[in-house]
């Protein structure tokens, strides 16, 4: 637990502890640090199987087993490409290649940068306007493979500031 | 709060009257209704809202003009909508830039702005109100009830608009005259399985346990359908009574909703809703001052699609890995935390209230023989109408595609509709006219499904499509059983080998032995039908894999290694467009003279059909 400074540790503890009532609270435990911190690294695991008395390889298999709990850091900006089957059938599949190729990296990578995390969705009900992106929970209705450019300049240009 | 039944009598009373008059103008004020479901936020309805409350109070006519939020008017494709009453003139396609000229206009003045209304595909007329449009003619809202209608966040239009009308008379009932209620019905599970909910609910009933649960599976994930969605997002507290209700028939005294997390509109209405219904002392002990006492927690799924099967989703609310569990024992007998509990969908709950609310007759005068009531549809792929639909069982395949859905766009032709996502099967021209319904879906090869309805053209590859559901269903196993790991791995690999053009006859054979053998040996659900996209398919388009592999072809065009882009002389009129773009200098040509595709360079990327003006360049 060397490389977790005392204010992660203090933060993850009061997480733990908001739900200690619950009967079964590691998925909200686990939810609430993967969208505080972006990722759940192993030694944020072994502490909360500290706190918990959950053993740690309890914990790494679920954290393994949704899609939405991560190991890694993620990109500032989630680059996510929905390929439901409404957006499938109406050229998802084309709009995620389009991006991989731009943006030099396959689904479930993160560009060098820290920047961008492209990843592949199953569908986010938003089928009328397929197919959709939704980057950073902002919704990019009826993308074209034409248009991808332009959405990737645009949090280019927005760069790493806060 | 509402301690009584008497209470709520008095309340209810109120509400509805509030919201007459909201809607009718004898409260003063014109009434804008913005559509805020996910459609619509994500094409700009929060700036329109925003907009409105901001213009209102910019030009001080609060005491005039209220703009609030609505649930999902069902008719996506065209929004986002705006609605004035008590004018009731509906705006589809609206921007925020609109926002002060129908203020002007509409609300403030009279006039009608043509642009914003609909215009009908096949009269051409323009259409000012819902109730005139065809998508809406043969639509029948019990599930969806409330939605489009009342706020979403506003417990009290809710309580104007009939809600907790239900458990007011379920709870004069004793607990088997509830369920005898819903068992003469006739509602069967809207997840899909079809089960009859009523006896789901005996069993729970018959066991006896301190503790029981009551969970609402809202984890959505079939892609292509959000039904669940809108109806949480539109009337999330008539899905909380639904859960009450079935709460008190079994007798359990907790619920809990587990909700996707790639939903986050419609958590926060469901957290809203619920923590409104606590406040009002509809949720907590001695509800409407019975002896019934009920609460409810929200549980979120953290994308992982095995968790919609029942007893994955309860591993998953115990912090487990969302592995499906042996059965028997059924959730009824040893569900959540190993006590009797019932699961049901989203949609399943939201039809309760109705039933208690208006009597199962009502309800069961909907539907066909075996299959009662409503069915939500998310109408989606090559349809012009996208959306939610509510329609009554029985309704044909061609009603639900071409009355309501407005046939297919850009003149193409239909080939198939698909339904019950990666579990289900597609449906051809031959099955236009089948009436829907459980058992009809199923003897034509496909299922009901919890209502994904994806309409396919021509240009979709049918091979392709079982391609997709495998790499779907592939991707999201959940390893526990081999034949569904492995099985469903080497499905996906024989189906890559096709439309790469290096499939062979005898693929066809080892791919229908393969959905044998993982059908008969997988755990769940899941696996049990992993394969009938690919065995449906195969049935209904035996011509496309046959393409595939005797002729290298694929007839849609649309599997990239069987085919090219290429640059059609007559048309070309050698505007150099296509290869000043092109990312790989394929393309080649003299300024004014038709321009060539080299093949061996080409990277099949589209960019260059897609920018060209004149049509030149076509898919072979």
């Amino acid at each position: 637990m060397a490389h977790l400074s005392a204010s992660a540790v203090k933060q993850i503890t009061e997480i733990v502890k908001r739900y200690e009532n619950e009967r079964t609270p590691l998925m909200m435990i686990l939810s609430a640090i993967q969208s505080e911190y972006g990722y759940i690294p192993l030694d944020v695991q072994e502490l909360v199987s500290d706190l918990t008395g959950i053993p740690v390889a309890e914990i790494y298999g679920v954290v393994t087993f949704y899609s939405f709990f991560s190991l890694n850091p993620k990109g500032k900006y989630v680059v996510g490409v929905c390929l439901g089957t409404a957006c499938y059938v109406k050229g998802g599949q084309s709009i995620i290649d389009k991006f991989s190729e731009l943006l030099g990296v396959k689904p479930g990578e993160t560009t060098p940068d820290g920047l961008f995390t492209l990843s592949a969705l199953r569908c986010i009900g938003a089928c009328s306007i397929a197919p959709a992106v939704s980057i950073n929970g902002k919704v990019y209705p009826k993308m074209t493979v034409g248009k991808v450019q332009e959405v990737i300049d645009e949090y280019r240009k927005l760069g790493g500031a806060n | 709060m509402v301690k009584t039944e008497k209470d709520l009598e008095l309340t209810a009373k109120s509400c509805a009257k509030n919201l007459e008059d909201k809607f009718s103008g004898a409260s003063g004020k014109i009434a804008v209704l913005i559509c805020s479901g996910t459609g619509c936020l994500a094409t700009g309805a929060k700036d329109i809202l925003a907009t409105f409350q901001e213009e209102i109070k910019n030009r001080k006519l609060e005491a005039k003009v209220e703009a609030s939020k609505v649930g999902c008017f069902g008719f996506c494709s065209q929004g986002p909508f705006v609605k004035i009453m008590p004018k009731n003139i509906v705006y589809r396609g609206v921007k925020a830039s609109d926002v002060s000229e129908i203020l002007e206009k509409t609300v403030l003045g009279d006039e009608i702005i043509e642009r914003l209304l609909y215009v009908d595909p096949v009269t051409k007329e323009k259409v000012s109100k819902l109730e005139d449009m065809a998508f809406y003619k043969k639509q029948i809202k019990v599930a969806l009830y409330g939605c489009g209608i009342i706020n979403p966040e506003d417990i009290n239009e809710a309580l104007g608009y009939g809600a907790y009308q239900g458990l007011k008379r379920a709870l004069h009932m004793d607990p088997q005259e509830v369920i005898n209620e819903v068992l003469t019905a006739g509602l069967r599970g809207r997840g899909g399985g079809g089960f009859p909910t009523g006896r789901k609910w005996q069993f729970a009933h018959d066991q006896v346990s301190d503790e029981k649960y009551v969970v609402c599976n809202g984890d959505e994930g079939d892609p292509g359908a959000f039904m669940d969605e809108g109806i949480l997002e539109g009337n999330p507290l008539g899905v909380i009574e639904g859960m009450t209700i079935a709460g008190y028939a079994i007798g359990a005294k907790q619920g809990y909703f587990y909700v996707r997390a790639e939903y986050p509109t419609a958590v926060a209405r469901l957290r809203n809703a619920i923590k409104q219904a606590e406040e009002m002392g509809f949720l907590g002990n001695n509800i409407l001052g019975s002896n019934f006492s009920f609460n409810i927690g929200i549980r979120l799924g953290a994308g992982a699609f095995v968790c919609g099967e029942e007893t994955a989703l309860l591993n998953s609310i115990e912090g487990k890995r969302g592995m499906p569990r042996p059965r028997p024992p059924f959730p009824a007998v040893k569900g959540l935390w190993q006590k009797p509990s019932i699961i049901n969908n989203v949609e399943t709950l939201a039809c309760v209230p109705f039933i208690l609310r208006e009597g199962a007759s009502k309800f069961n005068a909907l539907g066909t023989e075996k299959s009662k009531g409503t069915k939500v549809f998310a109408l989606g792929g090559k349809v012009n109408n996208v959306g939610l639909v509510e329609v009554p069982m029985g309704i044909t395949l061609r009603e639900l595609i071409y009355d309501i859905g407005g046939g297919i766009p850009n003149g193409k032709k239909f080939k198939a509709i698909q339904t019950g996502g990666p579990s289900g099967g597609c449906l051809t021209e031959k099955d236009l006219d089948t009436p829907i319904d459980y058992d009809n879906l199923i003897a034509k090869g496909s299922m009901m499904g919890s209502g994904g309805a994806i309409v396919m053209d021509e240009d979709n590859c049918m091979v392709d499509v079982a391609k997709f559901y495998m790499d779907f269903i592939c991707d999201e196993s959940c390893g526990k059983c081999s034949p569904c790991r492995i099985g469903t791995k080497r499905m996906l690999e024989i189906l890559n080998k096709i439309t790469d053009g290096k499939g062979t006859l005898a693929d066809l054979d080892e791919l229908e032995e393969l959905a044998q053998v993982v059908k008969a040996n997988s755990v769940c659900g899941l696996g049990q039908t992993s394969a009938n996209p690919i065995v449906s398919t195969m049935k209904q388009f035996k011509d496309e894999y046959m393409a595939h592999i005797v002729d290298k072809k694929c007839p849609a065009h649309v599997c990239k290694s069987l085919m090219k882009y290429v640059i059609v002389a007559d048309k070309c009129k050698g505007c150099t467009l296509c290869a000043r773009n092109c990312p790989v200098n394929a393309i080649s040509g003299t300024v004014k003279q038709p321009h060539v595709i080299d093949q061996s360079k080409c990277i099949k990327c589209g960019l260059c059909q897609s920018n060209c003006r004149f049509d030149a360049i076509i898919k072979e």
